[in-house]
């Protein structure tokens, strides 16, 4: 299979602090692959590194053989990546099918000349987008809550909106950043069923998560950081009996028991 | 240039350089426990001046002084109960819009109390001809008592904030709102507190600089701008940084006279800001890294 | 749809021509001459609207931009070039009718850049000023951004007010009129009054439904997209900066056209037109006037200004706008006109302007 996402090497300190220290690992096409760890192990920065939104100090970044470690995010995304946030970041006072028509942005040319001047040929493309919107939010069903307010809808249904967001880029590879926190056992649940289904659409996604069913359920390949350095990365059930892997993880599981 | 000229030149500078680092401390003080800049903190300044030039014709010098700093405190603390206090977490732009909305208010309540003309106080001790030898060169006792009191006045709130309780339960507040509630400190009482101190040093320097500089209605939105950039200089929230800064910039535009007229003066530091902000936003000696994190 | 979307434009429309009739009736013509300025307020809180209530960037500097482009076209179209007139240059550019020839208040025979020219070369130089200042100043976010475009407005307001060129404290007067057609020409004599208070209006109201296309559109939605949560939105491929920039030059040149205008109508400029409070008034209108709302900052703006420019407020001006900014950010963020005893109206006009 092709890899879609290659990293090598990734590098980034904060001040004293190695946040992501000489990672690796790579996506291949059609897969999901998800990056775990214990608070702190990086997962996040990583992520930002790999989406654009920081700047690694040494390594690379390759997204379908092009190097996009040096390129603003707002361009990755354009060349077919993805994200969601941790926090979601809905955009507040604005429907929810607006939000999910902003996603729609990179497949739109009006700009302000003529959008200014009101030409016919925007109108035609504002139709076709908010069409393809509301046909992604029908797919995801959620077409019924179009005219809300995204940010005052339910948590889970913020989640998947954000979700909704993110697919109507038409990503190849989707950054989902923990998309189970702060859903219920039935709600994580349903989202595992949405990314295998995304995954079926033949998106890539690599995702960061907490969540281990979620992910050991899901996944074809599962990479494990630990103090921003990769100690694992394999098929799920061999990465869930890599000794390295049960301390690190059972050790920090067993203290939160406790 | 003799050495003379220069000296006169670079007194000149540490003068005003040390009024716009205890500006600069009134913006760190508020900015610490509340992440406000306020805009009207030009305004205590002038108010302060004011009101005793005002006062001064009542009683003598020292009460008069006392009575305007105190007053400006009251006003601060108005401030703060009356605008501030009671907003659950608004946005930085609507906090600077209010700030911008206090500043007018109080510029147009001093130019009906006092209109336009300017006012100052008289010298301390001597007056406009008085001078001290200092070495070989002379030099106006009014600078001593600005140099003076603004150095004491930075030494003072430094152990305050170091060596009291309170001054240690402000700090708690700047550093975690949260926690330092949950440790029984009131964070409110403390904006109050930041705002009456930012006030109170504001004026006590407008008091003090007075005779040299004259005070008017409207001197507050320039001096707001230069203490700013000597906020920004010294790093957001640094109050010995400020003084650093402070003097540097006081330095700067008092040597810019020999390649610019003095109309442009006031672009010096505003140049400054300018070129700091774009350069390096958390100031010569703050950590970029920990800029990042702050929420602007 | 389309008819929901023009409608309240025809509205405007109406009520133009309503109020120059009732003037016209009442024999109130003299009300015309502070609505014409009130118009060409407009178009500087139109694209500040659009500035800071749609794309979020606050600027502390926008009657610097006006006061640009007043100033510069004040500047060309007074400057004397009698001293080109022999050379081949002079007759070239008089024959091309870019130098005019007019009598001064005096009765001296001056040659003087022409009135469209100034105009365009007086916007043209507040956006490419706007293009090179934006780049890094809307990099910065929050109080640094405030500062920054507060402290671009007061370099402008020190250069004019320094500069013996500008006429320093008394600015320029004796500013020509300015022939934008045969037969209308931008200038206070009364005898154009009624042309004048079309041609500012009409002008507007242009622009208005430019930028309501416009808020709407594709670009309107990246604008609040950027708004709401940049991050998010550098994430759905906007490239921001640009976005931004883009606004900012738009809205800068906006204001510099309203002062080349206002400039010409009045027949003077003085640095007041360039000072801070001058910009914080273009705030407090975008403020009053809900932010991210093109209708209700019009609405507001053409109410306070007009009551401002008949002296309703007296010595109280500055004052008055300084306490609207804190009374509207204190209890009503969203703009008066979304407060509670007028949501009515306010469902009405959203109805309408986002149908």
């Amino acid at each position: 299979m092709e890899r879609l996402l290659e990293v090598r090497n990734l590098c980034r300190r904060f001040g004293g602090l190695k946040a992501v220290e000489n990672v690796s690992f790579s996506v291949k096409e059609g897969q999901i692959k998800a990056v775990i760890g214990p608070n702190g192990a990086g997962k996040t920065t990583l992520f930002n590194l790999v989406s654009g939104f920081l700047k690694p100090d040494s390594g690379t970044v390759l997204l379908d053989r092009l190097a996009v470690q040096d390129l603003p995010s707002y361009s990755i995304a354009r060349k077919g990546m993805a994200r969601t946030f941790q926090h979601m970041k809905l955009f507040p006072k604005m429907s929810t099918l607006e939000n999910v028509m902003v996603g729609r942005h990179i497949h739109g040319r009006a700009g302000f000349v003529p959008s200014f001047f009101n030409l016919p040929w925007t109108w035609s493309e504002e139709r076709r987008m908010r069409r393809e919107a509301l046909d992604l939010m029908t797919r995801l069903d959620i077409e019924n809550l179009a005219e809300t307010e995204a940010t005052s809808l339910a948590y889970g249904q913020q989640r998947m909106v954000e979700l909704c967001r993110a697919l109507a880029c038409s990503p190849r590879l989707l950054l989902l950043d923990e998309p189970a926190a702060g859903l219920n056992m039935r709600e994580t649940a349903e989202m595992a069923k949405m990314i295998s289904r995304i995954r079926d659409m033949g998106i890539t996604v690599l995702l960061v998560e907490h969540d281990m069913s979620l992910v050991m359920n899901i996944s074809d390949e599962v990479a494990v950081l630990c103090y921003g350095q990769k100690i694992a990365d394999d098929v799920p059930l061999a990465v869930q009996k890599n000794p390295e892997v049960v301390r690190v993880y059972l050790g920090e599981e067993n203290a939160q028991d406790s | 240039m003799s050495f003379e000229l220069l000296f006169q030149y670079v007194v000149a500078g540490v003068t005003y350089g040390i009024i716009y680092a205890v500006v600069a401390i009134g913006f760190n003080i508020i900015y610490n426990t509340t992440g406000i800049i306020n805009f009207a903190q030009g305004e205590f300044f002038m108010l302060g001046g004011m009101t005793a030039v005002t006062l001064n014709a009542f009683m003598p010098l020292p009460l008069a002084i006392m009575l305007a700093v105190l007053v400006t405190m009251v006003v601060g603390a108005l401030i703060e109960m009356i605008f501030i206090r009671w907003l659950i977490s608004p946005s930085v732009l609507r906090m600077i819009i209010i700030t911008i909305g206090i500043s007018i208010l109080v510029r147009e309540a001093a130019l009906h109390i006092w209109d336009e003309s300017v006012h100052a106080l008289p010298y301390f001790t001597g007056n406009e001809v008085t001078s001290i030898a200092v070495g070989p060169v002379r030099i106006s006792p009014q600078v001593l008592w600005v140099i003076g009191t603004c150095t004491v006045m930075v030494l003072a709130l430094n152990s305050f904030f170091n060596q009291t309780s309170l001054g240690r339960q402000m700090r708690a507040c700047s550093a975690n709102r949260d926690a330092a509630r949950l440790c029984g400190i009131s964070a409110k009482n403390m904006v109050t507190l930041s705002f009456v101190l930012s006030a109170g040093i504001g004026a006590l320097a407008g008091c003090v600089v007075s005779p040299i500089t004259y005070v008017q209605y409207s001197i507050g939105t320039g001096l707001a701008i230069k203490g700013f950039t000597v906020a920004i200089l010294g790093g957001l929230g640094n109050s010995l940084g400020a003084v650093a800064a402070g003097l540097i910039l006081g330095l700067l535009e008092s040597f810019s006279i020999w390649v610019m007229p003095t109309a442009y003066k006031d672009a010096i530091s505003i140049a400054v800001l300018l070129v700091i902000l774009f350069v390096r936003p958390s100031g010569l000696f703050g950590s970029s890294e920990a800029a990042n994190l702050k929420e602007f | 749809m389309v008819v929901r979307r023009v409608l309240p434009t025809l509205i405007l429309i109406g009520l133009v021509v309503l109020t120059e009739q009732v003037t016209r009736i009442t024999d109130t013509r003299y009300y015309l001459t502070q609505l014409t300025m009130t118009a060409y307020y407009g178009l500087v809180i139109m694209g500040l609207c659009l500035l800071m209530g749609y794309a979020g960037q606050i600027s502390l500097g926008h009657a610097g931009f006006f006061a640009m482009g007043g100033y510069l076209s004040g500047l060309m179209t007074t400057y004397n070039l009698e001293a080109l007139k022999g050379s081949s240059l002079g007759s070239m550019l008089t024959t091309l009718n870019l130098l005019v020839s007019r009598k001064d208040l005096y009765g001296d025979v001056t040659l003087s850049v022409h009135p469209w020219v100034s105009c365009i070369l007086a916007v043209a130089f507040a956006s490419v000023v706007a293009y090179l200042v934006g780049g890094p100043v809307l990099r910065l976010k929050g109080h640094y951004l405030a500062m920054a475009t507060l402290g671009f407005g007061i370099i402008v307001y020190r250069v004019v007010l320094g500069s013996a060129i500008f006429g320093e404290a008394d600015g320029f007067s004796d500013i020509p009129g300015f022939a934008v057609f045969p037969g209308v020409e931008v200038s206070g004599r009364a005898s154009v009054r009624v042309a004048n208070y079309y041609l500012a209006w009409g002008l507007l109201t242009l622009t208005l439904a430019g930028l309501l296309s416009l808020v709407n559109s594709r670009i309107g939605r990246a604008l609040r997209a950027i708004h709401g949560a940049e991050d998010a939105a550098r994430a759905m491929g906007i490239n921001t900066p640009r976005f931004k920039l883009q606004v900012f030059v738009l809205s800068a040149a906006l204001a510099a056209l309203a002062g080349v205008l206002l400039t010409h109508f009045n027949g003077a400029i003085g640095p007041a037109q360039a000072s801070v409070m001058a910009s914080v008034r273009y705030v407090a209108i975008v403020a009053v006037g809900g932010m991210a709302s093109l209708w209700g900052t019009l609405t507001m703006g053409s109410v306070l200004n007009m009551l401002s420019l008949r002296g309703y407020f007296g010595s109280l001006d500055d004052a008055v706008f300084g306490g609207i900014l804190i009374v509207i950010m204190l209890f009503a963020p969203d703009g008066l006109l979304r407060a509670h005893p007028l949501a009515r109206i306010r469902s009405l006009l959203r109805g309408t302007e986002e149908g």
